[in-house]
């Protein structure tokens, strides 16, 4: 079992590789699989991926967290707040704690009250909002170095870390413009490069709760919550302290993911994270509820917004075009094999179209790649959505003793 | 028995109202504010002529929104994405009519249709991803969002479509003032009322009759209710969810319209866009029902427009939208507790009738 999962795993990964070698040779363009940009991938698709794993610790225990913006917004607040007065790691505590705070009204609304989940969720991102902007005023306008809607730079930095002896040597080979052997070196030299503690504790959040929710019996009680909460608590489970514990951790996770954004930015902004939370929600669902998918989900987002941030030579989007055909025709070659002829087709003439427009025009403006990454999800959800399986009782407002 | 149905469904709103102001009040002093100030303030300013004229144009604005959401609603589909479809619904408007030089009902029509027409084909995608692919509207409609943005600032940007505007910020080619719909200014001399804000009663009025009074209004609270049991009555859903969608789409996309015809004249990059996110506060605030919304958007409105001069008093007019998040939070828990109890004390008048009538046989 876990041969072939590893197995799975390496297989997509020379897949993805190849087809990343591919596009570079074609347009012989390194920046697309550099060492730099590779680094700074990571640096956007952390935050994304800590909102998805948030995403999936509520909505394993059965809870819908539209909230995820509003929870991260509060962690983005809180470490700017904090950061700048008492240093980057009271930032990142203030962060997580301000994103449970907003996980407990969640819990709060949604588990004890049994209000609709995604109206709570909704509500607490326009309370989130507005109370940051608010306190924003109030505390940063006349703070040295702050303004009405950002904090004053926060103190200190992350440690990140930087192996030369890898870093180099690969750089170097990437540089040679090998076919896979050079894309290859800059994806694993880029790893090392620069690398935040704070992803590292990313990198390691995902592994822990791969283990915790899958491989023990808190994460089977937690798991039964979101999947039938009635015959849990038939068998004994706390299901309502499971569903509270599993909200407030996906609060701190959000609230740690904004903490990480404004610590990237070294200072709170109103409106920094952008829609992330939900966009690290769409990532969640990507990943079919498991923390696998929603990483790949969250390395697609953040690539792609790499690309397009360090396009000085407006040639980044228009690989990532042919990239895309090339994972399209791919995806329609392999619907012909299992004989799905109807998706084939949509595959190859969507992949078409893009070879088209990327044969036609010499440049594509940044836009294109600022929609790329929905329209992708939308296109996954759209093709995989009969695969993917949320929690039965997600969304489902739980009563003790409601029979069902 | 209707007038306590009345009672109940107006304590709950009270109660969200009456503990956001606590709480508010709670924040004003610790921030060393005078409450008693900054609420006289508030309601001083709120209700001066042009503040009332402001607020009326702004309630209309989100009152077309909370509509738009609430058609949804009704039948358990989260329109999130009115936000995407009335910036289209919008921009498609100003297009439109900065070319038109038709007299003016007909130039007005003719962007209304436009908007509608693209605000229900935007909302139409997330109807075929639900139907045909099995794609949560929640979250496809959230995609459709970001997309509506980049295909906006596209165009405006790269496209002959936008040029500079006297602003300085790129927008479309100004509407002329013949497509205009400027409104009467009876409440502030200076401040016309949007002509919009008559048509939106019209379709307050619509929305009313279709769901109350029509067929698909009935097929689509029942879908709404128990989507199985209209299922097993002969309702086609999937015909259902096309519908309710585009319904919902058209009417998002006029969202955008009273301030575009009855203001700017242009869309530009400094179009608001986050109007479909109050729209679905407001539509749980008036619990779907048109006079009910109506009231919510003019709460939502008079607390925007109010809180517009607290700056004065040294007060962030942010203050107001905290107000507004604690009450849409407090309330909908409001209306969950009342459920609950009118269930409660429904089972126990019950019980107490079956137990007299046991009792006398």
């Amino acid at each position: 079992m876990t041969y072939l999962k590893s197995s799975r795993f390496l297989g997509a990964a020379f897949t993805a590789i190849t087809m990343l070698s591919i596009t570079r040779t074609i347009t012989g363009n390194g920046d697309l699989t550099s060492t730099v940009t590779i680094a700074q991938a990571l640096v956007f698709a952390s935050p994304i991926a800590l909102a998805g794993l948030a995403g999936i610790w509520a909505e394993r225990a059965g809870v819908i967290n539209i909230g995820l913006e509003g929870m991260m917004i509060l962690g983005t607040f809180g470490a700017g707040w904090a950061g700048w007065q008492w240093g980057v790691w009271a930032g990142v505590l203030a962060g997580v704690v301000f994103g449970a705070i907003g996980g407990l009204l969640l819990a709060v609304a949604a588990v004890t009250f049994g209000v609709d989940q995604i109206i709570a969720g909704t509500a607490i991102n326009l309370l989130a909002l507005g109370l940051t902007k608010f306190l924003a005023i109030v505390l940063f306008t006349d703070a040295p170095g702050g303004g009405q809607a950002q904090s004053p730079p926060i103190k200190g930095d992350i440690p990140t870390f930087t192996i030369n002896s890898i870093v180099e040597p690969l750089t170097a080979l990437h540089e040679k413009g090998i076919f896979f052997i050079s894309d290859l070196a800059g994806l694993f030299a880029g790893l090392f490069y620069h690398l935040s503690l704070l992803t590292i504790l990313t990198f390691l959040l995902f592994v822990i709760t791969s283990y915790l929710l899958w491989k023990t019996a808190f994460g089977l009680r937690l798991r039964s919550a979101g999947e039938n909460p009635w015959a849990a608590d038939s068998l004994g489970v706390k299901v309502v302290q499971f569903k509270y514990a599993a909200v407030v951790f996906s609060g701190m996770l959000a609230g740690l993911g904004g903490a990480y954004l404004s610590i990237a930015s070294t200072i709170y902004r109103n409106g920094n994270t952008a829609g992330r939370g939900f966009i690290g929600l769409a990532t969640m669902i990507f990943g079919n509820w498991r923390p696998g998918g929603t990483a790949a989900g969250s390395l697609m987002f953040g690539y792609i917004d790499t690309l397009r941030l360090i396009d000085t030579g407006n040639q980044n989007v228009k690989g990532l075009i042919l990239l895309g055909a090339i994972i399209l025709f791919a995806i329609g070659g392999v619907m012909l094999r299992k004989a799905k002829r109807n998706s084939a087709i949509g595959f190859l003439l969507l992949g078409a179209v893009m070879i088209g427009a990327y044969f036609s025009a010499t440049s594509f403006p940044p836009e294109v790649a600022q929609v790329a990454p929905y329209i992708t999800t939308l296109l996954v959800l759209a093709t995989a959505s009969q695969n993917l399986r949320p929690p039965a009782a997600d969304g489902v407002p739980y009563r003790k003793g409601d029979h069902h | 028995m209707n007038l306590r149905r009345i009672g109940t469904s107006l304590i709950a709103p009270a109660i969200g109202l009456l503990i956001s102001m606590a709480v508010t009040a709670l924040i004003l002093s610790v921030i060393g504010a005078s409450v008693s100030t900054v609420f006289s303030s508030m309601w001083t300013y709120g209700t001066s002529p042009r503040a009332m004229s402001l607020m009326v144009n702004l309630a209309t604005i989100y009152f077309l929104s909370a509509l738009a959401v609430s058609i949804g609603f009704k039948m358990n589909l989260f329109n999130i994405g009115v936000n995407g479809q009335y910036v289209l619904g919008a921009l498609a408007a100003a297009v439109v009519a900065s070319n038109l030089t038709f007299p003016k009902v007909a130039s007005v029509s003719i962007a209304i249709l436009a908007a509608m027409i693209v605000g229900a084909l935007w909302a139409g995608i997330a109807a075929w991803l639900k139907v045909a692919r099995g794609v949560s509207e929640v979250i496809s409609t959230i995609m459709l969002n970001f997309i509506a943005i980049g295909i906006i600032s596209y165009i405006i940007v790269r496209t002959g479509i936008g040029t500079e505007t006297s602003l300085n910020v790129r927008g479309t080619k100004p509407i002329p003032e013949s497509g205009m719909l400027r409104g009467l200014a009876f409440i502030d001399p200076g401040t016309p009322i949007y002509g919009f804000f008559f048509i939106s009663i019209v379709i307050g009025i619509g929305y009313w009759f279709l769901l109350n009074r029509t067929r698909f209004g009935f097929d689509l609270r029942a879908t709404g209710k128990s989507a199985s049991a209209a299922r097993t009555s002969g309702v086609q859903s999937n015909r259902m969810i096309y519908l309710t969608m585009l319904l919902s789409g058209a009417v998002a996309g006029l969202v955008g319209l009273p301030y575009l015809l009855g203001d700017t004249g242009t869309y530009s990059l400094q179009f608001p866009t986050d109007w479909g996110f109050t729209g679905i506060a407001i539509a749980l605030l008036g619990r779907n029902n048109p006079i009910g919304i109506a009231l919510g958007a003019i709460l939502w409105a008079f607390l925007d427009i109010s809180s517009g001069q607290l700056i004065l008093e040294g007060v962030p007019r942010e203050i107001s939208t905290i107000m507004q998040g604690l009450i849409v939070i407090v309330v909908v828990i409001s209306y969950e507790i009342v459920r609950r109890y009118q269930v409660k004390s429904e089972q126990t008048s019950v019980a107490k009738a079956l137990a007299k009538q046991e009792a006398s046989v």
